[in-house]
């Protein structure tokens, strides 16, 4: 997929055919066209959520009228599910989509108290074109246009592109919805449970199985480059790491670890995976070379490390240890080197997370019954719980460091489902999966 | 910390396990059917296994024979692969059974309960595995006949969410080997 920016009104358009894969241009380019001064500071806790219209798309061609309606929808939803937006429904619009191709008529959007607007034209052909325009409805402008080029099929990631441009324009910080998450499916009784790695949009849709339950399957792990995947395999004679390319399903022969291997992790990079080996009832951290499939042992101690997270500069990695009596965080040079506790609240600790922005760690914790999701800087300070409940699991950023993604059991025995909350602690929503769900991983923004 | 004491308490054990071993295994075999001999499973809990047949054809060195006349497995402290005397009175038995099947090979499949993290689940469930395979070798079985796998919290044996759910879930349970 690509995009243009559109720098004003009906100019600039350039019609040449294009790709998927290519490179967005819309944040290299940084083509203000208006000085309008429409802005959500979305650092402070709650924030009101700001009135927004998103007008079905105009539309030339075959199908094109119900196109630019759902491309609409996604927009709407997803803007909707950052908690910081609210579209208002579009029964309350004053102008058709029809009269959206020139210049808004500002008046009648500031009549139903609009802060913003979306408009967009698809053009139905092969690949599917659409244009739309991030107007500020008071300051009476223009704040962004662009172009998206993509085959009809991806119609979905062309809508999570713009909600991806509104977002951006509007916050001031990256966006998440043209992504992707892996998660484990469940189904079967708890004794034995039959489980799936499965793939699908940030919003639920093309949701894909990638294994058929045969074979027990736990903690997905996308590449950075969204590629390829990662996940623990229960296959003789070890329970052991393996990993696929998504487009193709095929495996990536990684060669044989040494006992069984778990808990996979990817560099920021992509080029190493972080593994777990554990041998003769002792577990330690691996670098895994995926060029040179060389082996680098990290950590050497008695103890059990495990769940590894790399810093997004790949400098240091987070970790889980018991060396200290119980488990708890530690963070260490990437070549295993000055290890250091981060932990010290009351409290079982676990699964630490490295927010892609850096700044923060999220990890799980298990104190007094309950499981939480919460978050805490890399020197293990200012820790805040986010969430609290029977079974709160496997934490997961979005790409812009703002969303966490985590699995809960909300009761003993009940069902498991994925949950996002804002680091903020406003905003937990459910993301709704066909089947119970668990082990949940958020891609990086999609090339 | 966790190893240095299950291997201080193997060393002193060894001694002691050598001479009992024979009576208890004995012991065992003579009640025959009267019910799996596991370690108590913790307070209130409820083991259950498999009946052999009323003509009590159990075929020697099965895992049914295992399960009912010996006992297939041993059960753990929160957070924890150290083996209490229960445990190490059924492994001491194991023992015994496995010298009287050479031909016997197994699984030692460690498991834990749903209070930790799964990936942590995964490394513990291998440490409390091997501190039975540990075991079992310093009561002279072979390490070539025994294998480890973890399930971590994966396979509970008890589907409840309670301590006595929890209590049978943190186990390590021998597996004879099938087509080995």
């Amino acid at each position: 997929m690509t995009g243009h920016l559109l720098p004003d009104r009906r100019s600039g358009l350039d019609r040449r055919s294009l790709l998927v894969g290519g490179a967005a241009a819309a944040t290299a380019l940084a083509a203000r066209a208006s000085r309008a001064q429409l802005q959500l500071d979305i650092t402070r806790g709650f924030v009101e959520p700001l009135p927004i219209a998103v007008s079905p798309f105009a539309g030339d061609g075959p199908g094109a009228r119900e196109r630019g309606e759902a491309l609409a929808q996604v927009v709407s939803a997803d803007l909707d599910s950052s908690g910081l937006f609210r579209t208002i429904d579009r029964r309350a619009y004053l102008q058709s989509p029809e009269e959206l191709r020139g210049i808004p008529r500002f008046a009648d959007w500031r009549a139903i108290n609009a802060q913003a607007l979306v408009t967009g034209l698809v053009r139905t052909a092969e690949p599917l074109s659409v244009e739309f325009r991030l107007w500020d409805v008071f300051g009476g402008g223009q704040m962004k246009g662009l172009r998206l080029d993509a085959p009809s099929a991806s119609w979905r990631r062309i809508a999570h592109k713009i909600a991806d441009a509104v977002y951006e324009r509007l916050t001031g910080e990256r966006g998440y919805f043209d992504t992707r998450i892996a998660y484990i499916s469940e189904t079967g009784s708890p004794t034995r449970r039959i489980k799936r790695v499965a793939v699908m949009d940030q919003d639920g849709a093309n949701h894909a199985f990638l294994t058929d339950g045969g074979q027990l399957v736990l903690t997905p792990r996308l590449s950075p480059d969204v590629e390829k995947i990662a996940y623990l395999v229960f296959r003789p004679p070890a329970p052991r790491v393996v990993m696929r390319e998504l487009a193709t399903g095929r495996e990536i022969v990684l060669g044989e670890f040494p006992g069984m291997s778990f808990a996979p992790r990817f560099s920021p990079d992509g080029r190493t995976l972080l593994v777990s080996i554990a041998e003769g009832g002792n577990t330690d951290l691996y670098a895994f070379d995926l060029a040179s499939r060389r082996l680098r042992r990290l950590t050497q101690d008695a103890a059990i490390d495990t769940s590894p997270s790399f810093s997004p500069d790949g400098s240091r990695i987070a970790f889980n240890s018991d060396r200290g009596g119980s488990p708890q965080l530690y963070v260490m040079a990437a070549d295993g080197s000055g290890v250091r506790r981060i932990s010290f609240g009351t409290g079982r600790y676990g699964e630490p997370e490295w927010s892609p922005r850096g700044d923060l760690i999220a990890f799980s914790k298990i104190e007094r019954g309950f499981f939480h999701i919460g978050v805490m800087k890399p020197d293990g300070s200012d820790e805040r719980l986010l969430t609290r409940a029977y079974q709160d699991e496997s934490p997961t950023w979005a790409p812009n460091g703002r969303v966490v993604l985590f699995s809960r059991q909300d009761r003993a025995g009940g069902r498991t489902r994925l949950f996002s909350i804002d680091v903020t602690g406003y905003n937990e929503r459910e993301i709704p999966t066909p089947l119970d769900a668990s082990d949940p991983n958020w891609s990086a923004l999609l090339p | 910390m966790t190893k240095r004491f299950v291997l201080a308490a193997l060393g002193l054990l060894l001694l002691v396990g050598c001479s009992s071993s024979n009576d208890t295994a004995t012991g065992a075999s003579a009640g025959g059917g009267a019910g799996p001999a596991v370690g108590a499973p913790g307070a209130g809990g409820v083991a259950s296994s498999e009946l052999g047949g009323p003509g009590g054809r159990v075929t020697p060195g099965s895992q049914q024979d295992l399960e009912i006349n010996v006992g297939d497995r041993v059960f753990f402290a929160f957070d924890s692969a150290v083996l209490d005397d229960a445990a190490r009175q059924t492994l001491e038995r194991q023992a015994a059974w496995l010298k009287q099947f050479p031909a016997v090979s197994v699984t030692i499949e460690g498991h834990c309960d749903e209070r930790g993290t799964r990936e942590y689940n995964l490394a513990l469930g291998d440490r409390r595995a091997n501190a039975v395979k540990t075991y079992l070798v310093a009561l002279g079985i072979s390490p070539d006949r025994i294998r480890t796998i973890s399930y971590g919290k994966e396979r509970p044996a008890d589907p409840g969410h309670d301590e006595t759910a929890w209590a049978l879930n943190r186990r390590a349970v021998t597996v004879v080997n099938v087509g080995y």
